[in-house]
């Protein structure tokens, strides 16, 4: 049911246009890949601090509040313009391996935000200051930085057709 | 004399190990991406303060202090695995007009940061922010920008 959406995808004027514009592709591409620098740049700093390897003087729900709404702004528009990329080429993305890795990565990239933010983020105030930072943060951190890496790579790999099936 | 270097890039044992290779080039990009993540948040944080748009207790001295090791490092494997990347295909990257926007931004950026942003960020002890540092920060971002587009723009040119 999923294939036959994205097949109906393809079919749409919208998705035919932007397969057919010469320039719309590179466009939103370089907007991906700038939102990239904003948004994992960010998700980079906030994992190294709660791992506890920079801004180590400054408290954690500092940078925290700091960080979080551009992060929030990366994300939106990553989002936006990896939606709109996918309009490329639909069903050859939806058979792509390395796109449904990078789907995976970000779910569970975004599973472990989750989980943090409404879990030991709530209880905060007790380790807001604390160098070294608690394991359960230090894990969190790490989880991030490595699914988020995944995402990226995965992401990278979409544009080669080694495991195309056609 | 630049066409006699790439000329020798394309031909080194580097750039044709490289472009000889179905697996090295896309790995060599993923790695030179990782880094963009690392950098793009290490100049970020700094002119994003730069221009006062957060962590206001502390300076921007301070934060940029703390950025440092992490744009040295990022840029260093910027730098390693885009010249490896190059060198795979330095005949193509030589007459790209993306890639000499890219080259130009690159030796803008790099210029900028270690002398005048550097300077103005170590003076910024005070909290808030001025005219001057909003400026700098900008012309920071427009930079990176620039050699960011240029970059991606290689591949499609």
């Amino acid at each position: 049911m999923l294939l036959q959406f994205i097949q109906w995808l393809e079919t749409t004027p919208v998705s035919v246009a932007f397969h057919e514009s010469i320039w719309s592709f590179p466009i939103v591409e370089s907007v991906h890949v700038l939102g990239l620098c904003l948004f994992l740049g960010m998700a980079v700093l906030t994992d190294l601090r709660l791992m506890g390897i920079i801004f180590k003087r400054v408290p954690l729900s500092e940078v925290m509040g700091y960080v979080l709404p551009w992060t929030w702004a990366g994300a939106v528009i990553m989002v936006v313009s990896g939606m709109i990329l996918f309009l490329n080429t639909p069903v050859r993305y939806y058979t792509n391996i390395f796109l449904r890795v990078k789907f995976c990565m970000l779910f569970l990239a975004v599973v472990n935000a989750w989980v943090f933010h409404s879990g030991i983020y709530r209880k905060i105030a007790k380790w807001d200051r604390s160098i070294p930072t608690p394991t359960y943060a230090k894990v969190a951190g790490a989880v991030s930085l490595l699914m988020w890496g995944g995402v990226v790579v995965a992401g990278r790999m979409i544009a080669y057709n080694w495991f195309d099936k056609r | 004399m630049l066409l006699a270097f790439f000329k020798w890039c394309e031909a080194s044992a580097l750039g044709k190990g490289i472009s000889g290779s179905v697996f090295l080039f896309p790995v060599v990009e993923a790695v030179h991406l990782l880094a963009l993540a690392v950098i793009g948040g290490a100049v970020l944080i700094v002119d994003m303060r730069l221009a006062g748009l957060g962590l206001k207790k502390e300076s921007a001295a301070a934060v940029a202090r703390e950025a440092e090791p992490w744009l040295l490092g990022s840029l260093s494997v910027m730098l390693i695995s885009g010249f490896m990347l190059m060198c795979s295909e330095a005949m193509r990257c030589y007459y790209n007009d993306a890639f000499w926007i890219k080259m130009y931004s690159l030796f803008g950026a790099i210029l900028f940061t270690f002398t005048i942003r550097r300077r103005v960020a170590a003076g910024a002890t005070a909290p808030g922010t001025s005219a001057k540092a909003i400026l700098v920060a900008l012309i920071s971002v427009l930079l990176w920008s620039g050699v960011g587009l240029g970059g991606r723009g290689i591949g499609f040119y």
